[in-house]
């Protein structure tokens, strides 16, 4: 496509670079692009909905959703699954990391998840960083976590114990998106009610999330409209859907209750919209802010500690008693199976010699 | 014969049935006892047990439709603490004293392992005041404020998926203690189909980990078949509201949203009818009954025969439970009585033991004292001693001194012609101290020096004095002593 702006090469003084843009376009769609996006929450509150809902595809054909019982000691896996999308030319590769169980055990093991998602976004970092100061830097994967989006619960007052710990152990590796999901629950009064008050609770304990950067003087009306508009709705309120349904004679994606439709993509019934510009519209800065910041200051911690393998020097001694502890369990249980398998060892070899019937 | 007579009526299986001439009236008895209990009014205590926000209040007020006065809790309390809060209420000619205990804090903790102990450490207090009350010796039942659990309502968090971890938990640790009935709160976040697979997926989990709910009673035929299509219905998925909106020509309680107005009250909509119906119109005192009747007597007997009690020894005597229970306290009394003696004794033994100790090391220091004493004493004598030696040298040297002194005059006499030969004499005096024999001049004057500052010792004392003797015409040298 040939922009109208640059004129005739045969204008006198036209040097010609005015055309870098065009290039850096080309060159970055036949590159692709890459985005890591975190998705952590309690169970039950929507985001796998959500983020089929966003990209309009199916991440998880074949999720098993443990029940109950199950789920009381649950640990925390990490789940990273890629897809490439591809839309008008442009390849997305998209890889969305999830966090099933997270919430779900009820003890001592709920503690030990925060260190088992930091490593993980550590260890994306620390894969970067040993690419990039390799010998040979052609194919350096980026894999880090670009941005994270918090659930918030909807049926609360608020933030949660819960919420608080995870959200501040984070906030200085990834870029957090607090979210407030399954937003058809509440009314337009609650929904601006916890808004505010999650707004308040965020300053309170510092927690740092991110923030959308101001409209340029340079653009247009519309556009600095839009990104306040956006500002002010932060933490958005979104109600996730995939089902086509009936409504006003047109089908539209959303949910069907006796009482009306919620439809996803109108603006006056949640978010969803405006979470989608936001991402879509600034992948680029999430990106950016990733490496220039969060990448920035794990490297300068990294290099500073000397090449020895970073030990989250912020863990509790709580955390570190109890992670102790389990090991100790485990080894115990190991111990103990050990002992079981040579209890029956020995009884297997006597067996015939006449034992008395003496059950291991 | 009085003894045959009564004996015959214990062997008669079973009482006749007799059919009446006329009316004889006796069928007002349940109007009796439906006066009499409406004079006295009822209580009923309800238990809610949900997170935080999930709408236990707002239930409370629509179930009522009141506005029972509570602070919005905070998600950030350290841990589950149980509220109890009574009112009085009052329906046509009815009076119930309403008492609400909410759970607050539940589900708010990172670790909620011990979340459901303080549940059911209310609910055994309860039941525990209870008892005592029952066993008193004086006791007025009829006026006790009964306030044991009848029933708990445990909110169910709608995720859609299943039951939570701490949900399963909680409910096997309540369901032996109080009549359980699991309710979806804020239902209208769900639809119709999800909510059908929801409610199947946690019947199917209670029933798969034992837990057992209150099952409205199907033995009562006047209400068997409402009560038998409501147990299919549970958990009943609930809106709650206090706001009314207008719909149609009339206010309801209801929800507004922009899409839609949820209507509390509407069937369709939700099951709050479904639970008002049950709750508190059809089975409330079979609630209480059941309370009193199952887990109250479960309770009891747990703890009596914690205590100790049986129903009947070898004999298959019945206990009395009074009369045990007065042994038994006797006992506890003696042995707590028995206990303190020996505590007091221990004391005391302990007591004179210290008290002995505290003589032994006072008598050491006694004796340490006494020594010491003499030591100083011995030493004092010592001093005396040699001060006294002193003396008597110092006296010795006076008198060698005058001696000297005396032959000092005589010397002057015969040099006080010659003065001006002063450096002559130094030298003089110098080749003279060299030329003696033993200590040299400037030693002795270091000897005197030494004898003012240093004890006596006449070993080196007494020859410089000797030797010096023969030095004493020369002037100098008179002058230095002097």
């Amino acid at each position: 496509q040939q922009p109208t702006q640059f004129i005739n090469p045969e204008t006198p003084g036209y040097v010609g670079f005015a055309n870098l843009p065009n290039q850096v376009h080309r060159k970055s769609v036949k590159k692709g692009f890459e985005f890591t996006l975190m998705v952590v929450g309690e169970s039950g509150l929507g985001k796998s909905t959500l983020i089929n809902s966003l990209f309009l595809t199916d991440l998880y054909p074949e999720r098993v959703i443990p029940g109950a019982a199950e789920k009381i000691e649950r640990t925390v896996q990490i789940e990273a699954s890629t897809v490439e999308i591809e839309e008008r030319g442009v390849k997305l590769r998209l890889t969305v990391v999830d966090t099933p169980g997270y919430g779900d055990a009820i003890n001592w093991i709920c503690i030990c998840l925060f260190n088992t998602i930091i490593s993980y976004i550590d260890e994306q970092f620390e894969r970067y960083l040993h690419d990039e100061s390799g010998l040979n830097r052609r194919h350096i994967i980026d894999n880090r976590v670009h941005c994270c989006f918090y659930f918030i619960s909807p049926f609360g007052h608020g933030l949660k114990p819960l919420d608080v710990a995870f959200m501040k152990a984070i906030h200085n590796k990834v870029n957090i998106v607090p979210v407030i999901a399954k937003a058809d629950t509440l009314t337009l009064k609650e929904r601006e009610r916890l808004k505010k008050r999650i707004l308040d609770e965020i300053e309170e304990h510092n927690i740092k999330i991110y923030h959308l950067p101001d409209a340029e003087s340079d653009e247009d009306e519309d556009f600095k409209e839009q990104t306040r508009l956006l500002k002010a709705s932060i933490p958005f309120s979104v109600v996730g859907s995939n089902q086509l349904i009936e409504a006003k004679g047109k089908k539209v994606r959303g949910r069907l209750y006796p009482w009306g439709v919620v439809e996803v993509e109108n603006p006056e019934h949640n978010d969803f919209l405006k979470l989608r510009t936001m991402l879509i519209t600034h992948m680029q800065d999430l990106q950016e802010v990733t490496q220039d910041l969060h990448y920035e200051n794990f490297r300068s911690e990294r290099l500073k500690r000397g090449g020895r393998k970073v030990e989250n020097e912020d863990m509790n001694k709580d955390q570190i008693l109890l992670e102790k502890e389990a090991e100790l369990r485990r080894m115990q249980e190991m111990i103990a199976r050990m002992q079981a398998q040579m209890q029956m060892q020995m009884q297997g070899g006597d067996g015939d010699g006449g034992a008395l019937g003496h059950h291991v | 014969e009085f003894k045959t007579d009564l004996a015959n009526i214990n062997a008669e299986p079973e009482p006749r049935s007799l059919s009446l001439g006329g009316h004889v009236g006796f069928d007002s008895l349940p109007d009796q006892l439906v006066s009499k209990s409406v004079t006295q009014g009822f209580s009923f205590n309800i238990l809610c047990v949900g997170e935080t926000g999930i709408g236990k209040s707002t239930l409370m007020n629509t179930l009522f439709n009141t506005t029972f006065e509570t602070e919005e809790a905070s998600h950030h309390e350290a841990c589950v603490r149980l509220r109890p809060q009574t009112y009085d209420l009052q329906e046509s000619n009815v009076q119930l004293k309403l008492t609400i205990v909410d759970a607050v804090g539940f589900g708010d903790q990172i670790n909620k392992d011990e979340s459901y102990r303080p549940i059911v450490d209310y609910i055994d207090a309860q039941f525990e005041n209870y008892l005592q009350e029952e066993l008193k010796i004086r006791r007025s039942l009829f006026d006790y404020h009964d306030t044991r659990i009848h029933v708990c309502l445990y909110f169910i968090t709608p995720t859609g998926h299943s039951l939570k971890s701490l949900d399963l938990v909680t409910m096997k640790k309540l369901d032996s203690k109080v009549n359980i009935i699991p309710i979806i709160a804020k239902a209208d976040t769900i639809s119709k189909s999800e909510l059908h697979k929801f409610k199947i997926k946690i019947m199917g989990e209670l029933v798969s980990n034992g837990v057992q709910i209150y099952q409205f009673p199907t033995d009562d035929e006047a209400v068997a078949e409402i009560n038998a299509v409501m147990n299919a219905h549970l958990p009943f998925a609930v809106v709650g509201s206090t706001e009314e909106v207008k719909v149609g020509n009339k206010l309801v309680r209801a929800r507004q949203y922009p899409w839609g107005v949820v209507q509390v009250e509407n069937e369709n909509h939700c099951d709050f009818v479904k639970l008002r119906e049950m709750l508190i119109r059809v089975n409330m005192e079979d609630l209480r009954e059941q309370t009193h009747s199952r887990h109250y007597e479960l309770y009891r007997r747990c703890k009596l025969e914690e205590m100790g009690f049986q129903d009947s020894d070898g004999d298959s005597q019945p206990f009395s439970l009074q009369e045990t229970y007065e042994a038994k306290r006797k006992e506890f009394l003696s042995e707590l009585q028995r206990k303190e003696e020996e505590m007091r004794q221990m004391f005391v033994n302990k007591v004179k033991e210290t008290e002995l100790e505290l003589k032994e090391k006072e008598r050491e220091l006694h004796e340490k004292f006494e020594h010491l004493k003499r030591v100083h004493q011995e030493e004092k004598r010592k001093v005396e001693e040699k001060r006294r030696e002193l003396e008597e040298e110092t006296n010795a040297f006076n008198r060698r001194k005058a001696a000297v002194e005396a032959l000092q005059s005589q010397a002057l006499h015969a040099t006080s012609q010659q003065p001006l030969r002063k450096d002559k004499d130094k030298k003089n005096r110098s080749d003279i101290g060299a030329q003696q024999p033993g200590m040299s001049l400037s030693s002795s004057k270091v000897m005197m020096t030494k004898a003012s500052v240093e004890p006596l010792n006449c070993s080196s004392w007494w020859p410089a004095i000797q030797c010096c003797s023969c030095l004493v015409r020369d002037a100098t040298w008179r002058e230095g002593f002097l």
